[in-house]
């Protein structure tokens, strides 16, 4: 037997990678393509974006049909203020707690199961991910969140008849859209705190102090402080998009909605920081 | 072709990679060796770039694993623990990967086929043993048709026949002048796989040495001798250095002194000799011997067994 070369590569050329199909290599694309994939094939998207979803178009459709029956025992003053668009589209607070769980764990579940290194050995530059895991959640969200609202505002709508409104009334079509905007903001902003803090429970546990726990507390601040703080919270400056007859003492609609995309780009400036510098 | 360079990585205070410095070369299967805690894992975490080393660097083919425009094709990497999403099925989760690198879905059932998971490849990983958990990740790290592989305890959890399979496979990809880089705690594992071995201890560098050096100079010096005047013989060889054994009325066991010196010595007492041998060390005895001050872990040692008879026995059973 003859002794073993060492150094065969230098006359043999560079072995690997000799892959059949043109172009082996990453690109921002494909990285969304890998991020898509993988958002599809987890059975859980499938069934939480469903429950968004049925969550969002029942409970609305259920509050304007209670409305609508109720309409009787109403007082005039309540009957003057009647916000036909608000009561049918009720339950968008309650689908951002959905939504915003499921971008937590879009990112945290990668890091409890290990996935991450499989993850960021394939595109260890790793801000592609980031921007793939953004864009593809975002999109599915819009989507799911855009015939949610549509369903809830027409259905709505219909249940309370006569009391009901159109999609051509004042305010109407921005609050049905801004709606569908305001859940890919909490989207959004709830990737970015997965990307920063990384764990599910502490994930959860942010994204929610910061959009419900958050206003109750700056309230029990004195008037003078909280007047100058509370509209800028994320839910409170971001909710103003979809609600017709702002309370006094929120911003205008489009300002507290770019507040609101503030605070997202904040946590996802947060996420990538960590994401670029912390150990996988 | 991987090149370390003083690489060095804290977690805190604690010191787990230290001014590492190696290269491990292409065509042949090379062995990394150390105690639990040595650091293997982090020096190969920081090879494809998961870990951020503290100081210094890991150069993968020329460049930094992250500066690779296809990094599956240059290192595949299998990693210590577990790294899929458990409710994804086996095959979900490599098509996931090779869309990152425009790898086609034909190459992803070829690696299913060649690790043998053809018959799980549609159903949730969070359900597999731990060897087809290994096999996955064997099949990941192909993926690419990798030129560098990077696989730290790839036999964890298979089968004799998993592990026949995995130690042809590391050997099968070395002959075709692929760079192969396994970590492992068994030297007698590796003694049959690579032909170069790395050896660390609390992070730092023990030995860089071909296998075959490594074997021999294990053979500590300990020479079985059979003479039928045995204790003759012991007076003629004692010295020093020297530990002569008695083993039986014509065999000895000597220490210190080399089978030719014992020859010498013999035949100028003139001695006749029967047996001449020298001993091998084990080459697991060799790697604790070389590793036992840099242990961190050591457990206490187990009480002698209790004599026959004596042995409790589960009253269940
Ligand atoms: N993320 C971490 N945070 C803190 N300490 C760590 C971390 N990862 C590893 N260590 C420490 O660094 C040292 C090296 O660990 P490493 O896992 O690299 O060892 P190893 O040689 O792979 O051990 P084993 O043979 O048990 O797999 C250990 O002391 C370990 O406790
Ligand atoms: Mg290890």
């Amino acid at each position: 037997m003859s002794a073993p070369t060492l150094t065969m590569t230098s006359d043999s050329g560079p072995v690997g990678g000799r892959l059949p199909g043109a172009d082996i290599r990453v690109t921002q694309a494909r990285v969304f393509r890998s991020e898509w994939l993988k958002l599809i094939t987890l059975p859980s998207s499938w069934y939480t974006f469903f429950a968004a979803a049925a969550a969002m178009i029942g409970i609305d459709l259920l509050v304007c049909w209670a409305m609508n029956s109720h309409w009787s025992q109403m007082g005039p003053m309540e009957r003057l203020t009647f916000d036909p668009i608000g009561h049918s589209l009720r339950a968008t607070f309650m689908a951002q707690l959905i939504i915003g769980v499921l971008g937590v764990l879009f990112i945290s579940g990668e890091y409890g199961t290990g996935m991450i290194r499989s993850t960021l050995g394939a595109v260890p530059r790793r801000l592609p991910v980031l921007w793939a895991k953004l864009s593809v959640f975002v999109a599915a969200t819009f989507v799911v969140a855009m015939v949610a609202a549509f369903a809830s505002f027409f259905g709505g709508q219909a249940l309370l008849g006569v009391h009901g409104t159109t999609l051509s009334a004042p305010g109407a079509l921005r609050s049905v859209f801004g709606a569908a905007l305001y859940l890919c903001v909490v989207s959004i902003f709830s990737m970015g705190i997965g990307f920063a803090i990384r764990n599910t429970a502490g994930g959860i546990a942010t994204v929610f102090g910061l959009l419900l726990i958050l206003p109750g507390l700056v309230q029990a601040l004195p008037h003078s402080w909280e007047q100058h703080i509370f509209p800028y919270l994320p839910s409170v400056a971001g909710s103003g998009i979809y609600v017709v007859k702002a309370d006094p003492g929120t911003l205008a609609p489009w300002t507290g909605f770019g507040v609101f995309c503030i605070w997202a780009v904040a946590a996802v400036i947060a996420g990538s920081w960590v994401l670029l510098h912390r150990d996988a | 072709m991987i090149q370390v360079r003083e690489l060095t990585k804290k977690f805190g205070p604690k010191l787990a990679v230290d001014t590492l410095s190696f290269d491990v070369q292409p065509g042949r299967v090379t062995g990394f060796l150390g105690p639990n805690g040595a650091g293997k894992s982090t020096t190969m975490r920081m090879i494809i770039g998961l870990d951020k080393p503290t100081s210094g660097s890991a150069i993968v083919n020329g460049k930094r694993y992250a500066e690779h425009d296809a990094p599956l094709c240059q290192v595949g990497a299998l990693l210590e623990a577990k790294a899929v999403h458990t409710s994804r099925s086996a095959r979900n989760h490599l098509r996931a990967l090779a869309a990152t690198h425009g790898i086609g879905n034909r190459r992803v059932e070829e690696m299913i086929e060649l690790v043998g998971l053809d018959q799980v490849a549609g159903k949730k990983v969070g359900g597999f043993s731990l060897g087809m958990g290994q096999r996955l990740g064997i099949a990941a790290a192909l993926l690419g048709d990798p030129a560098v592989l990077v696989l730290d305890e790839p036999v964890n959890g298979l089968d004799p026949e998993g592990v026949r399979w995995v130690r042809e496979l590391l050997k099968a990809k070395a002959a075709e002048g692929r760079t192969v880089f396994v970590s492992s705690h068994l030297m007698s594992e590796m003694a049959q796989t690579a032909e170069h071995i790395i050896v660390i201890g609390r992070g730092r560098l023990l030995a860089d040495t071909p296998t075959e050096d490594l074997i021999s100079s294990a053979s500590a010096k300990v020479v079985a001798v059979r003479a039928p005047e045995a204790s003759r013989l012991a007076g003629a060889l004692a010295g020093p250095d020297v530990t002569v054994i008695s083993r039986s009325e014509d065999s000895l066991e000597v220490h210190g002194l080399s089978s030719a010196e014992i020859g010498t010595i013999a035949l100028a007492s003139g001695v006749v000799l029967h047996e001449l041998t020298p001993q091998q060390a084990s080459l697991e005895e060799a790697f604790m011997e070389m590793t036992a001050s840099t242990v961190e872990f050591h457990a206490a040692d187990i009480e002698a067994p209790a004599p026959a008879g004596h042995i409790e026995r589960n009253p269940n059973q």
